[in-house]
C-alpha cells in the first residue's frame, strides 16, 4: 500500500543503528550490557556505584548528588544522545531499612538504546534529588507524580505540587510502604473531611490570584501586568 | 497533496502556523502571485477591555474533556493565554493495590486503566511479568497476542475517531466507526467471553484459545473493515470544515515532541518515526511487514492522518498474523507458573498440588525487575515490575502514555482559540482511567 507520508525522521533511529530484535532467553543476571554503561564508568568514575544487567536490561546505580549531571551528559553527548525520557518513578522495598530508589528510564532514539538509571536515597535523610525538568520537559508531571506518591522532592522543579491527590490531602504519600492500603485516616474522618471541604479550595492559589487579586493590586503593578508582564518570572 | 490542504485553509481564513510551529494569530491572505501573507491584526473593538483576562473552567464533568479532566483557562478575549490542567479525579491507586495482589490477579486491573485498549494492556502486562519470570511463551500464543494487540489498536483508534468527530461537529463517521468497533467486540466476545474488560492473558499463556471458526470471522472482518476506513477517509480528509478546524492547530515540532516525552501517534505526527514495535520490538514484530506513518507538521490534522493510516497498517499486520498462526498449545507446559487444566486438577495429585499452590500463594518470580514497553494505541505503554522473590510485586508501575501526552497540553493550546482547545484535547487521545490510574 502506498503511503502518503514523507519520511522526515529527525530524532529517530540512525541508519547504522543496530537492527532490533525481540529479546529471547535472556538470563536473570549478566548478559550483554548497554555500551553506555561502560562510557559512564569512564566518564564519571566513582559517581557510578555499580552496573547490573537484569533480564537483559542495564541498570546503572548512580550517586543521587550527581544524577542530574550524568543525565545531562547522556542527553547532550553526541555518542549517547539519550533524547527521550520514558519514565521517572521510585521504588520502596518491603525491607524498611533499605534505601528508596529513584528510577529514570531513558531511551536513545538514534542508537536504539534503553537505559535504567537508579539513585538510592537513604531513609532518615531528606528525600531530595535534582529535577531533570530543565533537560526533559516531559519530566514535569512524572516528577510531580513521584513527589505526590512518595514524597521525594525534586530540586529545581518549577511547580512541584500534588497532581493525582488533591492539594489539601494530608494523609501522607500513598505509595510508601508505611502507608496502609486503606489510607491513614479512618473512613469516618475521611468522610468528615470530604464534607467539610471548602469548594473554593479546588482552585489553586495560583488560579485565584489571576481571577480575584487583580483589582486589589496597586495601579502601577496593574499597568505592568496589562503590558504583558507575567507574575512569577 | 500538501498544497491542497493549505489552499483550503487559506480559503477559510483560519490562522496558520509559522516556521517554528507557533500559531499565527492574524488572518492569512493570498498575495498577487499566489503566496500567503498575514494581514495586520485588526484594531481592538473595545480598547478599554484590552489586557483584561478571564478565567474559565472546563470540566471535570464536560463531555468534550473525554472523562474527568479539568482545564482552567486564562483567556484574553477568545485566545488562550495559559492553561492549567487538573487531573486525578479518577485516581484509584492501581499501583498500590497491585502490591497486594499476585501477578495473575493484577491482570483484571490492567483492563480498567486504559479501558479502550483492555486486551492490549493484558498482553503488555503478561509480557512484563513473563520477562520477570524468565519464560518464553509458545509460538501460537505469540501470534494470538499480536492479533489481540492489533484488534485493540483498531478499537481504540475507532473510538478516538468517532469521539473526535463529535467534538469537532461531524456525526456520521461516529456511527460508522462505532459499527465497526462493535464487530471487533463481537470477535473478542467469541474469544474470551467478555467485550470490554477481557482479562484475556495469563502469565505464561492466554485464558483461552480461539474457538473453532473464529479465524474465519477474523478474516471476514479484515476483508470488510478497510471499506469503512476508506469511507471515513473520503468523508474527512478533504472536508473543508474538518481541514479548517484541524490544520495548524496544536502543532508541536519534532524536537519539542521528543523533549516532552510524547509517544505514539502524537510524536509520529510531528515527524519522528519512533514506534516501539519497530525500535524496541516484542512479540516478533520485527518479522512483520508494516509501515510507520509519519506526519510533517505535527498538528491535529497530521495526528488524524497518522491514526487513519495506522488503522490500515493494523489490518496489514492482522492479515499476516492470520496467515502464520501455527497450531499447538497456547500455554507453556510449566504448572509452577500457569494453572493446570481443571480436569487434571481434579484427578491428578501433582496437578492438584500445583493448583493449590498457584491459587493460594501465586507463582514466585526470582529476584529482579523488568520494564517492558509496548506500542499501545496512545503511545509507549510500559509496565515496570520489581520482585523481591515473593508472589506479589514490590512495585508495579504503569508508564501511562496518555498522562505524559496530556502534560504537553498547556504548551499546545497556548495562543490558540478556545474552540481549538477542544480539538487539541481530542487529538491527544486521552483515557482518563489511564491518566489517573
Amino acid at each position: 500500500m502506498k503511503s502518503r507520508f514523507s519520511a522526515v525522521i529527525p530524532g529517530s533511529a540512525a541508519p547504522d543503528a543496530p537492527a532490533p530484535a525481540t529479546l529471547r532467553n535472556v538470563p536473570n543476571r549478566g548478559g550483554q550490557a548497554n555500551p553506555s554503561a561502560a562510557d559512564l564508568q569512564v566518564r564519571f568514575g566513582a559517581a557510578i556505584r555499580r552496573v547490573e544487567v537484569v533480564w537483559g536490561e542495564t541498570v546503572v546505580y548512580v550517586d543521587a548528588a550527581n544524577a542530574k549531571e550524568i543525565i545531562q551528559w547522556l542527553h547532550d553527548d553526541q555518542s549517547q544522545q539519550y533524547d527521550y525520557l520514558s519514565d521517572v518513578t521510585a521504588v520502596e522495598y518491603r525491607d524498611l531499612e533499605r534505601a528508596l530508589e529513584v528510577v529514570w528510564h531513558l531511551r536513545s532514539l538514534p542508537y536504539r538504546r534503553f537505559l535504567r538509571l537508579k539513585a538510592e536515597l537513604q531513609k532518615g535523610r531528606p528525600l531530595e534529588v535534582d529535577s531533570v525538568w530543565s533537560i526533559y520537559k516531559g519530566a514535569d508531571w512524572l516528577e510531580r507524580e513521584c513527589y505526590d506518591m512518595f514524597g521525594i522532592k525534586f530540586r529545581g522543579h518549577p511547580d512541584l505540587r500534588r497532581i493525582l491527590m488533591w492539594e489539601q490531602y494530608r494523609e501522607g504519600y500513598p505509595l510508601r510502604k508505611d502507608f496502609p492500603l486503606r489510607g491513614r485516616f479512618s473512613r469516618a474522618e475521611q468522610l468528615r473531611q470530604a464534607l467539610s471541604a471548602n469548594p473554593e479550595a479546588r482552585y489553586s492559589m495560583e488560579e485565584l490570584t489571576i481571577a480575584q487579586a487583580f483589582e486589589d493590586l496597586p495601579e502601577d503593578m496593574r499597568n505592568r501586568l496589562r503590558g504583558g508582564e507575567r507574575t512569577g518570572e | 497533496m500538501a498544497t491542497t490542504k493549505r489552499t483550503v485553509e487559506v480559503a477559510l481564513g483560519t490562522s496558520g502556523i509559522d516556521r517554528s510551529g507557533r500559531p499565527v494569530r492574524s488572518p492569512l491572505t493570498m498575495t498577487e502571485n499566489g503566496g500567503v501573507s498575514t494581514l495586520e491584526p485588526p484594531p481592538p473593538l473595545e480598547p478599554q477591555l484590552e489586557g483584561e483576562h478571564m478565567l474559565i473552567n472546563i470540566g471535570p464533568q464536560h463531555p468534550a474533556t473525554h472523562g474527568v479532566l479539568r482545564l482552567v483557562l486564562e483567556l484574553d478575549g477568545e485566545t488562550v493565554v495559559r492553561c492549567i490542567p487538573h487531573v486525578g479525579y479518577l485516581h484509584c491507586g492501581f499501583e498500590k493495590i497491585g502490591e497486594y495482589r499476585q501477578y495473575n490477579q493484577i491482570i483484571p486491573w490492567t483492563d480498567r486503566e486504559d479501558y479502550l485498549n483492555c486486551i492490549g494492556n493484558n498482553v503488555a502486562f503478561a509480557l512484563g511479568a513473563e520477562r520477570l519470570f524468565g519464560i518464553d511463551v509458545t509460538p501460537r500464543c505469540v501470534v494470538l497476542r499480536v492479533i489481540a494487540m492489533e484488534l485493540s489498536r483498531i478499537i481504540s483508534h475507532l473510538v478516538w475517531l468517532g469521539t473526535t468527530c463529535i467534538d469537532i461537529g461531524a456525526f456520521t463517521p461516529f456511527l460508522w466507526s462505532f459499527e465497526q468497533r462493535e464487530n471487533v467486540y463481537k470477535l473478542l466476545e467469541d474469544w474470551v467471553g467478555a467485550r470490554l474488560t477481557t482479562s484475556a492473558t495469563r502469565v505464561g499463556g492466554m485464558a483461552a484459545d480461539v474457538p473453532a471458526g473464529w479465524m474465519e470471522n477474523l478474516n471476514n472482518f479484515i476483508r470488510n473493515f478497510p471499506k469503512t476506513i476508506d469511507e471515513v477517509d473520503r468523508m474527512l480528509t478533504r472536508n473543508a470544515i474538518w481541514v479548517g478546524r484541524t490544520v495548524g492547530i496544536g502543532a508541536m515540532t519534532a524536537e519539542e515532541a521528543v523533549n516532552y516525552g510524547l509517544s505514539g501517534p502524537m510524536v509520529r505526527a510531528s515527524g519522528v518515526a519512533f514506534d516501539v514495535r519497530r525500535d524496541f520490538p516484542y512479540l516478533d514484530y520485527e518479522t512483520y511487514d508494516f509501515d510507520v506513518p509519519v506526519g510533517s507538521h505535527g498538528d491535529v490534522y497530521d495526528r488524524y492522518l497518522v491514526r487513519v493510516e495506522e488503522l490500515r497498517q493494523s489490518v496489514r499486520i492482522l492479515e499476516q498474523a492470520a496467515k502464520r498462526l501455527p497450531d499447538g498449545p497456547v500455554n507453556i507446559d510449566d504448572h509452577r507458573v500457569i494453572l493446570p487444566p481443571k480436569s487434571k486438577a481434579m484427578s491428578d495429585m501433582e496437578s492438584m498440588i500445583h493448583h493449590f499452590k498457584q491459587v493460594m500463594e501465586g507463582a514466585r518470580p526470582p529476584l529482579g525487575e523488568s520494564y517492558v514497553a509496548v506500542e499501545s494505541p496512545k503511545g509507549e505503554k510500559g509496565y515496570y515490575m520489581v520482585s523481591d522473590g515473593t508472589g506479589k510485586p514490590v512495585r508495579w508501575r504503569i508508564r501511562p502514555p496518555s498522562f505524559v501526552n496530556l502534560s504537553a497540553i498547556s504548551r499546545m493550546v497556548e495562543g490558540h482559540l478556545l474552540s481549538d482547545v477542544i480539538a487539541i484535547n481530542a487529538s491527544i487521545d486521552i483515557v482518563m482511567g489511564e491518566v489517573d490510574r
